[in-house]
């Protein structure tokens, strides 16, 4: 690929990331780019898709009417968020059904989040405050990334985000002002959960293979430890406010660096549980793989129904 | 709208009013006059709510089952629609139904900070539900639920259609407002079961056998409850015997465009003299509603 | 059905005009057996059935683009043979990224 105007189109792509301007699906991109795009557009896309499973979980068992209907507004938004990323994964020629074909085979990964089981309904508060919070500061830079249908769709994907994340944090500022044993409900799902967020930033940038190079196409714009970091410093004040402890001593103010010193969490474990060791990993796999075995049917008489419709246009109300 | 860096902007308002459940929450019926209108009894009022809202509860519960295990990501996304619409009636009736008459709600312990319709919902055991017994079963495969919301469906459309000139303004304004949604509800079951009694030979297999299933439920929409005979006198509820005809209409013109005989099985009979609206169910209710109370239960002044 | 894998359901563009006066803008994709399920599923995926919105859908497949390089400027996901390297898939996914 060395000929001139393969350089021509290089440049070309290169000028474009220069100017901070947006690749789209039509123009020349190297296939590296393209390859990290699809992996990264895909994991997203799944994490998105199995983060339904955990809340999800709760929806027949929310203690309220109002809290039926918001988580389960939520789940749904999730799955929309699933099926935006899966479109913009498809302007890059791969379609869903693969990448489904791909998470059920895991072949693909998503948000190692999503294999910690959810054991109280305190979890869909933190699940909301700090999971999506988590979630919002990986993907509100994402909104500037440089392959346009990627951009686009965590515009989207954004705005529901920092609603859930708000409906975390009330679901949690609210059972703080219920009884004792809805405080030590709170209060041991934050304790869970806390190292789990932290680890959804990914491994220490001296660790991250890709950061580099996907910071240098714009793909990524931060980052793991910055995003950390801002991440630390953006919940310890929203803790105090809710008056619960986060679970790690040595989480104190450092002036000199303006932001939080604070423990890192177990990357021994955060490899165990993306190479698939987790607590519930086989268990969500297998929820979706039922989910998309099962419906196979469906999907297929919908097609069966189409194509007839197009071949007897006239016979539409004829009884078969 | 919102600074999406700062995420609690806004917490307690300003949500766009794209979010199904609306933004009063506090309160379903803030600002409503529940007075009762004249001649209307307020024990058979809330006796009717709770046969409607039961019915919108316990069915919205059960698609609401269908999150994450669709078929595909679009048809998990409207059946969550169709959930969070009938929830929302639910509250609504629910809420009505302990306006017109506080004893029907459940006593919690002093001091619990639980509303009325919370504790209509998950404070009352399976016999004091009113839902008719079509709408509680296991879900089944996607032709059950299918056959089941076109049945339920087609029902409460007619019923909403004349419950707008209920004498009851509350119950007027709540059938205004359901009509829309629930057109919308028959409309996506009948184009679903057309689509699979006349798509693949294993659609239209498990379509037939979904009406099977649900078929001998929904004579029970249509026997009038004394509750029901009642309502209709006092002008602020429908008997659903007059709205066989009409469904039936509805119904076989569904059947017929999917080239679908209609089941052939008997009715389920009622248990004892009684059934659904009599507090009456099937095994299925009792095991929903564990599930389904169990966190509020654990928690009776906890808040939420 | 051209280019899709058997069985899924063909690639829809939705476009929404929000409000009266304004433009349909093209707002994002989704799956449908045909043109109806497509407005459907549009309805319950883009709007959340606001009412008074009005919804366009097109199938990718059948956009017209401008210029000749620009085959399909908006989407043209699975006509792509070119770009469906195995190979996509080989990189190994240490950098878990929600
Ligand atoms: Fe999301
Ligand atoms: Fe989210």
């Amino acid at each position: 690929m060395t000929t001139a105007p393969a350089q021509a189109e290089e440049a070309s792509f290169e000028a474009t990331l220069a100017r901070h301007d947006r690749i789209e699906p039509r123009d020349w991109m190297p296939e590296r780019y393209r390859a990290t795009l699809v992996r990264q557009i895909a994991q997203h896309a799944h994490s998105e898709i199995i983060g339904m499973q955990p809340e999800g979980a709760w929806i027949t068992r929310a203690p309220s009417l109002r809290r039926k209907a918001i988580l389960l507004a939520k789940v749904q938004d999730e799955a929309g968020h699933g099926l935006y990323l899966y479109s913009a994964c498809e302007t890059l020629g791969v379609s869903r059904q693969e990448l489904t074909e791909k998470l059920i085979e895991g072949k693909q990964k998503y948000s190692s989040i999503f294999n910690y089981p959810t054991l109280s309904y305190a979890d869909v508060g933190t699940i909301g405050w700090l999971v999506d919070g988590a979630a919002i500061c990986n993907q509100v830079p994402l909104c500037r990334t440089s392959y346009g249908p990627y951009g686009r769709a965590m515009i989207r994907v954004c705005k529901e985000e920092s609603f859930h994340q708000r409906q975390g944090f009330e679901l949690l500022a609210t059972m703080m002002r219920g009884t004792d044993a809805q405080r030590a409900m709170v209060q041991e799902s934050v304790d869970r959960f806390w190292w789990p967020a932290l680890m959804m930033f990914g491994p220490p940038d001296a660790d991250s293979s890709h950061t580099a190079q996907s910071m240098a196409w714009g793909i990524k714009r931060d980052t793991n430890d910055e995003l950390r970091q801002k991440f630390v410093d953006m919940t310890v004040p929203q803790a105090r406010a809710l008056g619960v402890t986060l679970p790690d001593p040595d989480l104190v103010w450092n002036d000199e660096k303006g932001g939080h010193d604070f423990t890192q969490p177990d990357w021994a474990e955060f490899r165990d549980v993306v190479s698939g060791s987790g607590p519930c990993n086989a268990q969500r796999v297998a929820h979706r793989r039922r989910a998309h075995e099962d419906g196979a049917w469906v999907r297929e008489a919908a097609s069966a129904f189409a194509r007839r419709q197009q071949q007897e246009p006239q016979q539409q109300e004829a009884v078969s | 709208m919102t600074d999406h860096t700062s995420a609690y902007d806004g917490l307690l308002g300003d949500d766009s009013a794209q979010w199904a459940f609306g933004q009063d929450f506090e309160d379903p019926l803030a600002g409503v006059d529940t007075t009762l209108a004249a001649g209307v009894d307020g024990a058979a009022l809330a006796a009717y709510c709770l046969m409607l809202g039961d019915d919108a509860l316990v069915h919205s519960h059960r698609l609401s089952q269908w999150a994450s295990n669709a078929p595909d990501l679009e048809e998990d996304i409207a059946l969550a629609n169709i959930a969070l619409d009938l929830l929302g009636q639910a509250r609504l009736l629910l809420a009505r139904a302990a306006a017109a008459d506080p004893s029907v709600v459940p006593a919690l312990p002093a001091g619990s900070p639980v509303p009325p319709e919370d504790a209509l919902a998950f404070f009352r055991d399976d016999a004091d539900f009113r839902n008719v017994r079509l709408v509680e079963g296991e879900n089944g495969d996607f032709a059950v639920t299918t056959a089941r919301l076109l049945l339920f469906s087609t029902h409460r459309l007619a019923l909403l259609e004349r419950l707008r000139d209920s004498v009851d303004p509350v119950l007027a304004a709540i059938a205004a407002k359901g009509v829309k949604e629930v057109a919308y509800h028959r409309d996506h079951a009948a184009r679903w079961c057309v689509t699979l009694a006349r798509g693949t030979e294993e659609s239209r297999r498990r379509m037939r056998a979904g009406l099977d299933v649900v078929w001998p439920l929904h004579h029970e929409l249509f026997r009038t409850h004394p509750v029901e005979a009642t309502a209709a006198e006092q002008g602020f509820g429908v008997d659903p015997a007059g709205l066989a005809a009409d469904v039936d209409v509805l119904l076989e013109q569904v059947l017929s465009v999917g080239g679908l005989d209609r089941p052939t099985v008997p009715p389920t009979g009622p248990l004892g003299r009684g059934a659904g609206r009599d507090g009456r169910h099937t095994e299925a209710l009792g095991r929903m509603l564990a599930e389904m109370q169990v966190v509020a239960r654990a928690h009776p002044t906890g808040r939420w | 059905m051209s280019g899709a894998p058997q069985g899924e359901w063909p690639l829809y563009e939705v476009f929404v005009r929000g409000k009266r006066g304004l433009n349909h803008v093209h707002v994002g994709s989704l799956h449908a057996a045909d043109d109806r399920m497509a407005v459907h599923n549009a309805r319950d995926v883009y709007t959340r059935r606001n009412e008074g919105v009005s919804i366009w859908v097109v199938r990718a497949d059948a956009i017209t683009a401008s210029s000749p390089d620009e085959k399909d400027p908006l989407f043209a996901p699975a006509g792509d043979k070119v770009y469906r390297h195995p190979t996509f898939y080989d990189i190994p996914d240490d950098v878990p990224h929600m």
